[in-house]
């Protein structure tokens, strides 16, 4: 009789944070050296409708900095100093030729500097496609879907004429498909965070999550599904320790340090880290025109960032629903150094905490800090001040 | 692009009367604005808060709403030396060092019941704000959650990357316009909700006629100054001209202002009068001016024989009107979408994707270089500037010069490093200058 041996949860872990974490990209240069005449499309932060990309038979590529990993030697003279880290370190794998694999590159207007990186990387990066996606930024206008629509047709023409191959409606579904199930299977992994936080930790959950941006979705939905059936064997104990959400990591992704030494003190039960691949929150219509059910779902079936306006998301009481929800005692606002919006957002979000007498700590982070020093006191002095309140 | 000529006859002012009086009218057009502003502050008027980039005027003021441009406000708090007290005002509540200064220079003068070195502003009725900057958006939320007044995002798609254009009636454009006109048909039924008035397609109609006029005027005086001397300073001139064509955009008064300034510009080119005694060097201007120190900026170029002839901002923050577009009053949502996609694109291209646009530019108004100002408060502008200039001078051999401040913030300026690099820029510009006119001489 033979004996299957699940792989270990640790071991999952272990391979999924190499693959997450190395900014030369092993796992899209084993897919490119896998599919022979194959292509690769990257993007940046915050949401971009993969689907389009992987229904193109192309392998999509998020693009979120590189952390402390890289340095912006090149980047540094093609852009001013007042600007986030990660869109620094994003142009310095373009120039350090690390994201050479790309044949597009895409972003949003999710904020003034990320819309500049279009024309930087088109200027810089010759023989890509380098483009804007105008996702609609009034979210309340009665023809918002319609455009956003034909939006979506204008970018799979793109990708068409990329891959050299027609895309099929049969395809946008099936690539549909594949997408709601890892979004199910991302939900499930944050309602173990949330039900059980001392299953599964806010670091683990992340690196699990983020290899998905950097391989085909089917291959991470096979990991995710194989960790979930872990997470229930694995060997913690539950800890008095509170329970808090983490809001700031939309864009800029904080250091896994930094998350690091917020879980040695707090159980962080929800967050707003790869925000957009978790961007849509119900299944997208399987049914009728796919780049409709895309759209409509864009705004229908999502959460709430900084970067979208959007009058029926009032953020600070989507912020406040997302702590009565996991259940958190208290909020961790963060906010990258030079982002507008965060920043902005963080003195909403404080107002909004001090008037509901909910405890709340500011963090400023930067992806590419190392010392923690300072942070870890005063996440230590904040716990503290709520446990002996 | 041949140099704009001027076929008016002699105005019958006499010069001294003529000369300066685009700068003089301008001021005094400024004060009445402002004065209108207080007066409804006291009145309770119902005012709309709207951005130099696409501030809709034509539709707001066909409901007799008060124009009120927050950019402006911080601009003048700046130009005032106040802007450090409003901006410390906002730090203190909570916004961070690296937000927007204009932002904050408006939050603090919020906290501070409205109060303006020139005069009460008042509350907002509604807000519009384009997604030309994206800052703007997140700017109008500061005021709905202060105010609880009605916010309207005007989203006005792109170009979305070098090289892509699409004309009228191509199916892309068409996409696009329908998006645009149908938001402003739901401004147009939010502006009925909030001011009780109702619409009068002949009151956007006269406003979009007004546009019309400014804007030929407009175009046209910015072609005077290919002309050698250029007969005003788009930076320092500019901004007083620029703000007339904001606060008075679809209106008379500000047509016929336009109409004179044309008139002012073309006597001086016929005069062959400039703004400085000799003008050695001809700029183009990259993004805005340091306002907190706006005389000494002007000054260390000045003191160079050095002109601006030209500048981006008087593209995007003009509202696109240096295209001189003309409405289609017969059909006027349709036009005002189709014009407004085709400056709102021409304004966003120039700070994404302006490095061909910018080449022409220079050419045609035979600049000596360009000067990039990076401010912080700016991303929008800003970001892409170091990387325009390493293309245009590596590509285009355009000289070009990158300095860094901020529109408002004076803590950011540093008069000894920009003098330094201004003055490293203007020797090698003169040494450029003579070797091509040796190479010149065979």
């Amino acid at each position: 009789m033979a004996v299957q041996v699940r792989p270990a949860f640790e071991a999952i872990l272990e391979q999924c944070s190499e693959l997450a974490e190395d900014v030369t990209y092993p796992s899209v240069k084993r897919w490119r050296e896998d599919h022979p005449g194959g292509h690769a499309v990257g993007h940046f932060q915050v949401y971009f409708p993969e689907e389009l990309i992987h229904a193109a038979g192309m392998l999509p590529v998020t693009l979120m900095g590189a952390g402390s990993r890289l340095e912006a030697k090149q980047a540094d003279s093609h852009i001013g100093s007042f600007i986030c880290s990660i869109c620094r370190t994003s142009l310095e794998l373009g120039f350090s030729g690390r994201v050479g694999f790309l044949d597009a590159f895409y972003t949003t207007p999710i904020c003034d500097v990320a819309r500049n990186l279009a024309g930087i990387w088109g200027r810089n990066f010759k023989g890509m496609t380098a483009e804007i996606l105008y996702l609609p930024q009034n979210a309340n206008a009665k023809q918002a879907v319609p455009y956003l629509r034909d939006e979506y047709a204008r970018v799979l023409a793109e990708l068409e004429r990329i891959s050299g191959r027609p895309i099929e409606e049969a395809d946008l579904r099936r690539s549909i498909g594949v997408y709601n199930e890892n979004r199910r299977l991302l939900r499930e992994l944050y309602r173990y965070k949330r039900e059980t936080p001392w299953l599964l930790s806010t670091t683990e959950a992340y690196v699990l999550a983020k290899v998905g941006t950097v391989m085909p979705r089917e291959v991470h939905n096979e990991i995710l599904r194989s960790a979930l059936a872990e997470i229930p064997n694995r060997e913690a104990r539950r800890q008095d320790r509170v329970r808090v959400v983490f809001e700031g990591g939309f864009c800029e992704q904080p250091p896994l340090d930094m998350l690091q030494l917020i879980e040695e003190a707090c159980y962080i039960v929800d967050d707003d880290l790869l925000i957009g691949m978790r961007w849509i929150t119900d299944d997208v219509p399987e049914t009728g025109d796919p780049l409709y059910a895309l759209a409509e779902s864009y705004f229908e079936r999502s959460t709430y960032s900084c970067v979208q306006h959007d009058d029926r998301k009032p953020k600070e009481e989507m912020l406040l629903r997302r702590v009565e929800e996991s259940g958190a005692q208290a909020v961790i606002l963060a906010a990258a150094k030079m982002c507008e919006p965060g920043l902005d957002e963080q003195v909403a979000y404080q107002k909004t905490l001090e008037a509901k007498q909910i405890p709340f700590l500011l963090l400023d982070f930067e992806e590419k800090m190392t010392a923690f020093e300072r942070m870890r006191m005063e996440v230590e002095t904040f716990v503290e001040s709520i446990l002996f309140d | 692009m041949p140099e704009m000529s001027v076929t008016q006859a002699p105005a019958p002012q006499k010069e001294g009367e003529l000369v300066g009086r685009g700068r003089r009218d301008g001021n005094r057009l400024f004060k009445e604005w402002y004065a209108e502003l207080d007066a409804a502050a006291e009145s309770g008027d119902p005012s709309a808060y709207v951005f130099v980039m696409g501030s809709a005027a034509e539709v707001l003021k066909a409901f007799d709403l008060n124009l009120v441009f927050p950019e402006i406000n911080s601009l003048q708090m700046a130009v005032r030396k106040v802007s450090l007290e409003y901006l410390n005002k906002a730090e203190d509540y909570g916004y961070s060092t690296d937000v927007c200064g204009y932002v904050k220079a408006d939050v603090g003068m919020h906290l501070d019941g409205r109060k303006h070195p020139n005069g009460r502003i008042p509350k907002p009725s509604i807000v519009v704000a384009t997604n030309m900057c994206n800052t703007y958006v997140k700017w109008v939320e500061i005021w709905q959650r202060m105010y609880g007044c009605k916010v309207f995002v005007l989203d006005i798609p792109g170009q979305r990357g070098i090289g892509w254009s699409t004309e009228p009636g191509s199916e892309q454009f068409e996409n696009d316009r329908r998006y645009v006109q149908s938001q402003l048909e739901e401004l147009i039924e939010a502006c009925v909700a909030v001011t009780g008035k109702p619409f009068k397609i002949e009151r956007l109609q006269e406003n979009l006629a007004h546009v019309n006029r400014m804007a030929a005027d407009w175009s046209a005086v910015l072609k005077l100054n290919q002309n050698i001397p250029a007969p005003f300073n788009a930076m320092a001139d500019g901004l007083t001209y620029m703000g007339v064509l904001s606060a008075y955009r679809g209106t008379e008064t500000g047509a016929r202002y336009m109409a004179e300034l044309r008139e002012e510009m073309e006597h001086k080119v016929r005069l062959g009068l400039g703004t400085i005694a000799e003008e050695r060097f001809r700029l183009h201007g990259v993004g805005p001016a340091c306002y907190s120190y706006f005389r000494r900026f002007l000054e260390l170029f000045q003191d160079w024989g050095a002109v601006y002839v030209n500048s981006e901002y008087l593209a995007y923050a003009g509202g696109g009107l240096d295209l001189g577009i003309q409405f289609d009053v017969e059909r006027p949502l349709e036009s005002l979408a189709e014009q407004l996609l085709i400056t709102g694109r021409r304004s966003m291209s120039n700070m994404f994707f302006s490095q061909d646009q910018l080449a022409d530019t220079v050419r045609d108004w035979k600049s000596d270089g360009i000067v990039y100002h990076s401010v912080k408060s700016c991303r929008t502008v800003s970001t892409g500037m170091a990387d325009s200039r390493e293309y245009l001078t590596r590509i285009k051999d355009v000289p070009a010069l990158f300095v860094e401040s901020d529109l408002v913030d004076p803590r950011l300026w540093s008069e000894a490093q920009f003098k330094n690099r201004i003055d490293a820029f203007f020797e090698a510009l003169g040494a450029r200058k003579a070797a091509a006119l040796v190479a010149a001489k065979g």
